[in-house]
Protein backbone atom coordinates (compact mmCIF):
# COMPACT_ATOMS: atom_id res chain seq x y z
CA UNK A 1 0.00 0.00 0.00
CA UNK A 2 1.57 3.17 -0.79
CA UNK A 3 -0.95 5.74 -1.96
CA UNK A 4 0.55 8.04 0.90
CA UNK A 5 2.43 11.07 0.24
CA UNK A 6 5.78 11.21 1.32
CA UNK A 7 6.68 14.11 3.94
CA UNK A 8 10.02 15.22 4.59
CA UNK A 9 11.16 15.74 7.71
CA UNK A 10 13.67 17.66 9.21
CA UNK A 11 16.73 15.10 10.76
CA UNK A 12 17.01 14.90 14.61
CA UNK A 13 20.12 16.08 16.03
CA UNK A 14 21.75 14.12 18.63
CA UNK A 15 21.06 15.12 21.88
CA UNK A 16 23.34 13.16 24.65
CA UNK A 17 24.29 13.28 27.99
CA UNK A 18 28.57 13.07 27.09
CA UNK A 19 29.44 15.53 24.84
CA UNK A 20 31.23 14.69 21.58
CA UNK A 21 34.63 15.76 20.72
CA UNK A 22 34.55 15.01 17.18
CA UNK A 23 34.27 17.33 14.59
CA UNK A 24 31.05 17.74 12.50
CA UNK A 25 27.22 16.78 12.81
CA UNK A 26 25.71 14.07 14.38
CA UNK A 27 22.12 13.33 13.73
CA UNK A 28 19.55 10.34 15.29
CA UNK A 29 18.53 7.97 12.25
CA UNK A 30 15.51 6.83 12.16
CA UNK A 31 14.44 3.24 13.13
CA UNK A 32 12.09 0.84 12.95
CA UNK A 33 12.65 -2.24 15.46
CA UNK A 34 10.49 -6.04 14.72
CA UNK A 35 10.25 -9.01 16.17
CA UNK A 36 10.03 -12.22 14.81
CA UNK A 37 10.17 -15.68 16.22
CA UNK A 38 13.83 -16.26 16.25
CA UNK A 39 14.92 -12.56 16.31
CA UNK A 40 14.87 -8.78 16.87
CA UNK A 41 15.34 -6.71 13.70
CA UNK A 42 16.36 -3.07 13.62
CA UNK A 43 16.54 -0.89 10.70
CA UNK A 44 17.83 1.98 10.73
CA UNK A 45 18.00 4.69 7.70
CA UNK A 46 21.56 6.24 7.23
CA UNK A 47 22.10 7.07 3.30
CA UNK A 48 25.66 8.28 2.67
CA UNK A 49 26.82 5.26 4.87
CA UNK A 50 28.49 2.97 3.01
CA UNK A 51 29.39 -0.65 4.55
CA UNK A 52 32.81 0.14 5.22
CA UNK A 53 31.87 3.03 7.93
CA UNK A 54 29.51 1.06 9.97
CA UNK A 55 30.31 0.91 13.47
CA UNK A 56 28.08 -1.11 15.64
CA UNK A 57 29.22 -2.30 18.82
CA UNK A 58 27.31 -4.05 22.28
CA UNK A 59 28.89 -3.32 25.37
CA UNK A 60 27.06 -4.25 28.68
CA UNK A 61 23.76 -4.78 27.04
CA UNK A 62 24.02 -1.38 24.90
CA UNK A 63 24.23 -1.26 21.67
CA UNK A 64 25.98 1.28 19.94
CA UNK A 65 24.72 1.86 16.12
CA UNK A 66 27.77 4.62 14.52
CA UNK A 67 27.51 5.03 10.81
CA UNK A 68 30.31 7.92 9.59
CA UNK A 69 29.37 9.84 6.57
CA UNK A 70 31.89 11.16 4.49
CA UNK A 71 31.42 15.07 3.63
CA UNK A 72 34.51 15.38 2.10
CA UNK A 73 33.04 15.17 -1.36
CA UNK A 74 31.14 18.39 -1.08
CA UNK A 75 34.03 19.98 0.37
CA UNK A 76 34.94 20.67 -3.65
CA UNK A 77 31.61 22.12 -4.46
CA UNK A 78 29.91 25.46 -3.99
CA UNK A 79 26.56 24.99 -2.14
CA UNK A 80 23.52 27.35 -3.85
CA UNK A 81 20.83 26.34 -2.43
CA UNK A 82 19.90 23.68 0.78
CA UNK A 83 17.78 21.83 2.43
CA UNK A 84 19.06 19.53 4.55
CA UNK A 85 22.17 19.04 6.38
CA UNK A 86 24.89 16.32 6.31
CA UNK A 87 26.26 14.83 9.06
CA UNK A 88 26.76 11.26 10.67
CA UNK A 89 24.63 9.02 12.82
CA UNK A 90 24.74 7.67 16.06
CA UNK A 91 22.22 6.20 18.40
CA UNK A 92 22.13 3.39 21.15
CA UNK A 93 19.68 0.97 22.37
CA UNK A 94 19.72 -1.30 25.01
CA UNK A 95 19.40 -4.72 24.00
CA UNK A 96 17.56 -7.43 26.56
CA UNK A 97 19.93 -10.41 27.35
CA UNK A 98 17.62 -12.35 26.03
CA UNK A 99 19.50 -11.82 22.89
CA UNK A 100 22.97 -14.03 21.74
CA UNK A 101 25.49 -11.23 21.52
CA UNK A 102 27.59 -13.79 19.33
CA UNK A 103 25.30 -13.99 16.81
CA UNK A 104 24.36 -10.35 15.64
CA UNK A 105 24.69 -9.92 12.52
CA UNK A 106 24.24 -6.28 10.12
CA UNK A 107 23.55 -5.78 6.03
CA UNK A 108 23.32 -2.18 4.84
CA UNK A 109 21.56 -1.57 1.19
CA UNK A 110 20.15 1.80 0.12
CA UNK A 111 21.02 3.53 3.03
CA UNK A 112 19.39 1.16 5.41
CA UNK A 113 21.21 -0.86 8.05
CA UNK A 114 19.20 -3.34 9.25
CA UNK A 115 20.73 -5.21 12.37
CA UNK A 116 19.53 -8.85 13.57
CA UNK A 117 19.97 -9.44 17.17
CA UNK A 118 18.68 -13.33 17.29
CA UNK A 119 17.49 -14.60 20.36
CA UNK A 120 19.36 -17.36 22.54
CA UNK A 121 18.69 -20.78 22.79
CA UNK A 122 16.94 -20.54 26.50
CA UNK A 123 15.09 -17.56 25.28
CA UNK A 124 13.03 -19.68 22.19
CA UNK A 125 9.80 -20.10 23.40
CA UNK A 126 9.66 -23.80 23.15
CA UNK A 127 6.48 -26.12 22.37
CA UNK A 128 5.81 -28.63 25.11
CA UNK A 129 3.85 -31.77 23.35
CA UNK A 130 0.97 -33.32 25.60
CA UNK A 131 1.32 -37.07 26.07
CA UNK B 1 -17.80 -6.34 16.57
CA UNK B 2 -16.82 -2.78 17.55
CA UNK B 3 -16.98 -0.34 14.14
CA UNK B 4 -15.19 2.48 15.88
CA UNK B 5 -16.22 5.84 14.12
CA UNK B 6 -13.30 8.02 12.00
CA UNK B 7 -12.00 10.27 14.41
CA UNK B 8 -12.88 13.67 12.10
CA UNK B 9 -10.07 15.67 13.77
CA UNK B 10 -7.52 13.51 11.79
CA UNK B 11 -8.95 13.90 8.19
CA UNK B 12 -8.92 17.49 9.20
CA UNK B 13 -5.75 17.20 10.27
CA UNK B 14 -4.37 15.38 7.25
CA UNK B 15 -5.59 18.16 5.58
CA UNK B 16 -4.08 20.69 7.19
CA UNK B 17 -1.17 18.84 6.98
CA UNK B 18 -1.28 18.34 3.06
CA UNK B 19 -1.65 21.58 2.79
CA UNK B 20 1.08 23.25 4.83
CA UNK B 21 3.16 21.09 2.76
CA UNK B 22 2.29 22.65 -0.76
CA UNK B 23 2.80 25.78 0.93
CA UNK B 24 5.60 24.84 2.70
CA UNK B 25 7.31 23.94 -0.85
CA UNK B 26 8.23 26.75 -3.29
CA UNK B 27 5.42 26.15 -5.19
CA UNK B 28 4.58 29.53 -5.28
CA UNK B 29 8.18 31.08 -4.79
CA UNK B 30 10.41 30.92 -7.81
CA UNK B 31 13.65 28.33 -7.50
CA UNK B 32 11.89 25.09 -7.11
CA UNK B 33 8.07 23.95 -7.89
CA UNK B 34 6.18 20.84 -8.13
CA UNK B 35 3.67 18.63 -6.59
CA UNK B 36 5.85 17.29 -4.01
CA UNK B 37 7.95 18.57 -1.26
CA UNK B 38 9.95 14.99 -0.87
CA UNK B 39 12.93 14.37 -0.63
CA UNK B 40 14.82 17.28 0.14
CA UNK B 41 17.65 18.12 -1.76
CA UNK B 42 20.95 20.40 -1.82
CA UNK B 43 21.94 22.19 -4.72
CA UNK B 44 25.81 22.48 -5.26
CA UNK B 45 27.58 24.18 -8.33
CA UNK B 46 30.70 22.84 -9.71
CA UNK B 47 32.29 24.46 -12.63
CA UNK B 48 29.63 24.92 -15.28
CA UNK B 49 27.32 22.20 -13.63
CA UNK B 50 24.83 21.80 -11.08
CA UNK B 51 24.85 18.90 -8.57
CA UNK B 52 21.48 18.13 -7.18
CA UNK B 53 21.74 15.78 -4.03
CA UNK B 54 18.76 14.32 -2.21
CA UNK B 55 18.16 11.47 0.34
CA UNK B 56 16.55 8.39 -0.52
CA UNK B 57 17.26 5.90 1.98
CA UNK B 58 15.14 2.33 1.86
CA UNK B 59 14.05 3.44 -2.41
CA UNK B 60 15.06 0.41 -4.73
CA UNK B 61 17.49 2.09 -7.54
CA UNK B 62 14.49 0.39 -10.18
CA UNK B 63 11.72 2.20 -7.84
CA UNK B 64 13.33 5.68 -9.20
CA UNK B 65 12.22 7.94 -12.24
CA UNK B 66 14.79 10.66 -13.22
CA UNK B 67 13.33 12.87 -16.00
CA UNK B 68 14.77 16.19 -16.91
CA UNK B 69 13.33 19.22 -19.49
CA UNK B 70 14.70 22.52 -19.71
CA UNK B 71 15.51 23.78 -16.68
CA UNK B 72 14.47 21.25 -14.50
CA UNK B 73 14.82 18.06 -12.79
CA UNK B 74 12.05 15.95 -11.64
CA UNK B 75 12.66 13.03 -8.75
CA UNK B 76 10.14 10.20 -8.72
CA UNK B 77 9.57 7.36 -6.91
CA UNK B 78 8.08 5.42 -4.20
CA UNK B 79 9.56 4.12 -0.96
CA UNK B 80 8.07 0.51 0.39
CA UNK B 81 8.94 -0.93 3.86
CA UNK B 82 8.27 -4.36 3.76
CA UNK B 83 8.34 -6.87 6.57
CA UNK B 84 7.39 -10.56 7.18
CA UNK B 85 3.61 -10.76 8.13
CA UNK B 86 4.38 -12.75 11.44
CA UNK B 87 6.82 -10.12 12.98
CA UNK B 88 5.66 -7.51 15.68
CA UNK B 89 6.53 -4.17 15.52
CA UNK B 90 8.04 -2.53 18.73
CA UNK B 91 8.85 0.89 16.91
CA UNK B 92 7.65 2.21 13.82
CA UNK B 93 9.40 6.01 12.69
CA UNK B 94 10.23 5.37 9.39
CA UNK B 95 7.60 6.86 7.13
CA UNK B 96 6.50 4.84 2.76
CA UNK B 97 4.82 6.18 -0.17
CA UNK B 98 5.42 7.71 -3.14
CA UNK B 99 6.91 11.03 -3.89
CA UNK B 100 7.16 13.22 -6.94
CA UNK B 101 8.77 16.54 -7.11
CA UNK B 102 10.55 19.02 -9.54
CA UNK B 103 13.19 21.23 -8.76
CA UNK B 104 14.03 24.10 -11.01
CA UNK B 105 17.56 25.38 -11.44
CA UNK B 106 18.83 28.81 -12.44
CA UNK B 107 19.74 27.69 -16.23
CA UNK B 108 18.69 25.67 -18.76
CA UNK B 109 20.53 21.91 -18.87
CA UNK B 110 22.21 19.93 -21.39
CA UNK B 111 19.99 17.15 -21.23
CA UNK B 112 22.04 14.46 -22.93
CA UNK B 113 24.92 15.12 -20.53
CA UNK B 114 22.68 14.40 -17.40
CA UNK B 115 24.33 11.92 -15.37
CA UNK B 116 22.66 10.11 -12.43
CA UNK B 117 24.09 7.79 -9.69
CA UNK B 118 22.63 6.71 -6.71
CA UNK B 119 24.55 4.52 -3.78
CA UNK B 120 23.90 4.06 -0.51
CA UNK B 121 20.41 5.85 -0.28
CA UNK B 122 22.11 9.03 -1.52
CA UNK B 123 21.08 10.26 -5.66
CA UNK B 124 23.53 12.61 -6.90
CA UNK B 125 22.17 14.05 -10.46
CA UNK B 126 25.27 16.33 -12.19
CA UNK B 127 23.70 18.56 -14.59
CA UNK B 128 25.77 20.47 -16.76
CA UNK B 129 24.70 23.53 -17.94
CA UNK B 130 23.92 24.16 -21.39
CA UNK B 131 26.29 25.34 -24.24
CA UNK B 132 23.68 28.41 -24.78
CA UNK B 133 23.37 29.44 -20.80
CA UNK B 134 27.11 29.21 -20.55
CA UNK B 135 28.68 33.18 -20.60
CA UNK B 136 30.91 33.96 -23.25
CA UNK B 137 33.53 36.05 -22.76
CA UNK B 138 33.81 39.26 -25.48
CA UNK B 139 36.81 40.29 -26.51
CA UNK B 140 37.06 44.27 -27.19
CA UNK B 141 38.10 45.71 -30.05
Amino acid sequence: MVSQEVAPREKRELQQAEERTEAGKFFNPYADIHENERAVIVSLEVPGVDKSSVDIQLVKGVLTVKGTVDAAKYASLRSIYSEYDVGSYVRTFAVSPKIDASAISATITDGVLRIELPKSKEALARRIAVS
Amino acid sequence: MVIRARDPFASLLGLQRSMENVMGSDWFGGRTSGSGVFPLVNVFSDGDDFVVVAELPGVKKEDLDIQVRGDTARIRGKKTIAYDESASVHRRERAAGEFDRTVQLPDQIDVAKVNAEYRDGVLTLRLPRAESAKPRTVAIN
